[in-house]
């Protein structure tokens, strides 16, 4: 296992040098100006200069292996710096910096980190929390009314987009009833338990909508692997060895389901930091969504290729890790 | 085992009348129709007939292993030990299962579940019917393991089913099953996915541990050879009724039921001629979506009269400690009065 994640990660090295070429080219071709959004009344050749100083003067791969030198390099060792506190080198080093905000993109990332972690990292943990069950009761119980209902908000959650039930909910709860604030106030600070109690209600509503979809996906998944697994030979052997009806489907069905199961929530891990995009948008969540909105419409390019480079980072990672749990879980797997 | 012992004491297990039927949407499936027989403590039943014939619900329903719904127990009634097995609570029931009634099944592939090692999946019942602590279970499932004969049994504890082969795993399959001492044991056809020198062993396996246990055993199989090899009675059964039953020796030299003789004929010889071709019985089983006020063998039988059509013949003695239920008299190929 251990010789099979090695060279996993080895194979994954060039696979990424290719995924960061791939988006540098494409940012490279797509239009946009990162002056654009600057005041009209500047003039054309100041714009150039301006255009010149940010490297758009050097040719396509001078650019592409500057932004390698800067991730792969300069970044890593001034991490290291801050953590150490040493001094490696002059210590002066190039960042890859945002266009539109000069601070560095690892900054910007890092300060947006929690607030996508605190919503969208829940809302996964919710609803891994609310799927499991789901699926268990409405296979063990397939047909009944709580596997129809499940199958009906399944569907609701499947098919209705995120930004419809947000703004259900913020009519409901905030302008309705005025329950829940509607909008994600990220300087609050928790202190205290009244504090903490204010955090728990903004991010109340942004974490249900996300954790339906969510829901809506594992439970199906979940139910569909139960079913699977509660008419196999082994779930008669088990029943008659005697053991509690309880037993059963919880220790000898409930572990086999699992496996994919658990693969999928793997996989959607990386979903979690590429933060929730349109959710982020309709209850103001200054998260990485958010971030990786306005770096598009800033035609921030380093920006939006940091960005998009660490989610393909986080996608690969992630396969990995659901491979290799793929294996600790079914003993039948074997990568030797 | 010597024939004074068993003859005496009463049958462990004893059913009358049971009468199970599957509810689907197509209708009613009547699976096992008035099925009653007995075991006596150290017999050996083997059940014998074709696919679908209601061997395995019959045993299945008698411990409460079909799916309910669809199937149902319509009536009937099942004695363990002298204890009414329909009367007791799921807990009782559970306490039967894997306690005093060991079941084995077919497929020894898909029996056990792949993701728990072999010595976790006979701990189980050793802790839920005998209470033993973790270290007593795992010393007690390693005997078991030497006892149906894996070889280095403490370590193969600590295995996956998938690293045993075939006959392992039906070996590891009598090892659960024997785990609380059975009095009864249900082999439901535990060699006919394994090939021919692994059946042999281990039908040797469960003769010779009925030999050491003393237990008694139902052997369902289509195995008309591995039958005569073992048992000391038989049942035939067909379209959910036992159509022949007696003492081994009595039922293969005088079979009375024409299915019975049929299936007799099927079985190639070794000694037959070359260009002798297998025989087979023409016709397909019936059809047991209604409940049979007919023979159910009528369709396909030789020696079909008109009262087969109007009737279901009765199960009637014909001697030896052997039945049938036909109307059709072998001896003098003519009508026979049933009862």
């Amino acid at each position: 296992m251990l010789n099979y994640t090695i060279r996993r990660l080895l194979f994954a090295i060039p696979t990424l040098l290719a995924i960061s070429f791939i988006i540098f080219i494409v940012l490279d071709l797509s239009p946009g100006d990162p002056t654009g959004n600057l005041p009209l009344t500047i003039p054309p050749e100041v714009r150039e200069q301006i255009r010149l100083s940010l490297g758009l003067g050097e040719p396509f791969p001078i650019r592409y292996l500057k932004w390698c030198q800067q991730f792969f390099i300069n970044e890593p060792l001034n991490m290291i710096e801050q953590w150490t506190g040493w001094t490696i080198g002059s210590g002066e080093r190039l960042r890859v910096l945002s266009w539109s905000t000069r601070s560095p993109v690892v900054d910007l990332v890092v300060e947006r980190m929690p607030q996508t972690l605190w919503v969208v990292g829940m809302s996964q943990i919710v609803a891994v929390i609310i799927a499991v069950p789901i699926g268990v009761i409405s296979a063990y119980k397939q047909y009944s009314i709580f596997d129809q209902i499940g199958t009906f908000i399944s569907m609701i959650g499947f098919s209705v987009p995120t930004f419809f039930t947000g703004l259900i909910l913020i009519v409901i709860f905030s302008v309705q009833l005025g329950w829940l604030p509607s909008v994600y106030d990220t300087t609050h600070r928790v202190t205290d338990w009244n504090s903490f109690w204010v955090q728990v209600r903004q991010m109340a509503m942004p974490t249900m909508v996300l954790a339906l979809a969510t829901t809506a996906q594992i439970s199906r998944f979940m139910r569909a692997s139960m079913l699977d697994n509660l008419n196999q030979d082994y779930v008669r052997t088990a029943r008659a060895k005697g053991l509690r009806e309880r037993s059963v489907v919880m220790i000898h069905v409930l572990r086999n389901s699992m496996i994919p199961v658990v693969t999928v929530i793997a996989l959607g891990i990386p979903g979690v930091f590429g933060g929730a995009i349109i959710t982020e948008q309709i209850f103001k969540v200054n998260g990485l969504g958010q971030l990786l909105i306005l770096g598009i419409q800033g035609a921030d390019i380093p920006l939006v290729q940091t960005l998009t480079f660490i989610f393909a980072v986080l996608i690969v990672m992630f396969n990995l890790i659901a491979d290799v749990l793929y294996g600790i879980l079914d003993p039948r797997i074997r990568y030797d | 085992m010597p024939d004074g012992a068993r003859g005496r004491s009463e049958p462990i297990l004893e059913v009358n009348d049971l009468k199970t039927i599957f509810r689907t949407r197509d209708g009613e499936v009547h699976a096992v129709n008035d099925v009653s027989f007995a075991v006596k403590p150290g017999e050996l039943l083997g059940v014998v007939g074709e696919s679908g014939s209601g061997k395995s619900v019959t045993m299945m329903s008698l411990m409460g292993l079909l799916p309910m719904p669809p199937a149902e127990i319509v009536k009937g009634e099942i004695r363990y030990d002298g204890r009414d097995v329909r009367a007791m609570s799921p807990a009782e029931l559970r306490d039967l299962r894997g306690g005093d009634v060991g079941f084995v099944f077919q497929d020894p592939m898909t029996s056990l579940n792949p993701v728990f090692t072999v010595g976790y999946q006979i701990v189980e019942p050793l802790r839920v019917h005998l209470g033993l602590s973790k270290k007593a279970a795992r010393v007690r499932a390693a005997e078991l393991l030497a006892l149906v004969g894996i070889p280095d049994a403490t370590a193969r504890l600590r295995d996956y089913p998938h690293q045993f082969s075939g006959g392992m795993r039906q070996r590891v399959m009598i090892a659960i099953a024997l785990a609380c001492d059975p009095k009864v044991l249900i082999a439901d056809e535990p060699t006919t996915a394994l090939d021919v020198t692994i059946q042999a062993q281990i039908i040797e396996l469960v003769k010779d541990l009925r030999e050491k246990l003393g237990m008694a055993i139902i052997w369902i199989t289509h195995d008309l050879g591995v039958v005569a090899g073992i048992a000391d009675r038989v049942m035939v059964m067909y379209g959910g009724q036992i159509v022949e039953h007696g003492p081994v020796r009595e039922l293969f030299a005088r079979p009375q039921h024409p299915y019975t003789r049929a299936l007799l004929e099927t079985v190639p010889r070794v000694d037959g001629t070359r260009d002798a071709r297998l025989r087979s019985i023409e016709g397909q089983p019936p059809n047991l979506a209604a409940h049979p006020a007919s023979c159910p063998f009528a369709a396909r039988c030789g020696h079909v009269m008109d009262r087969c059509l109007r009737e279901n013949p009765a199960r009637r003695d014909v001697g030896a400690g052997h039945d049938v239920a036909c109307f059709w008299d072998p001896a003098t190929g003519g009508l026979r009065d049933a009862g």
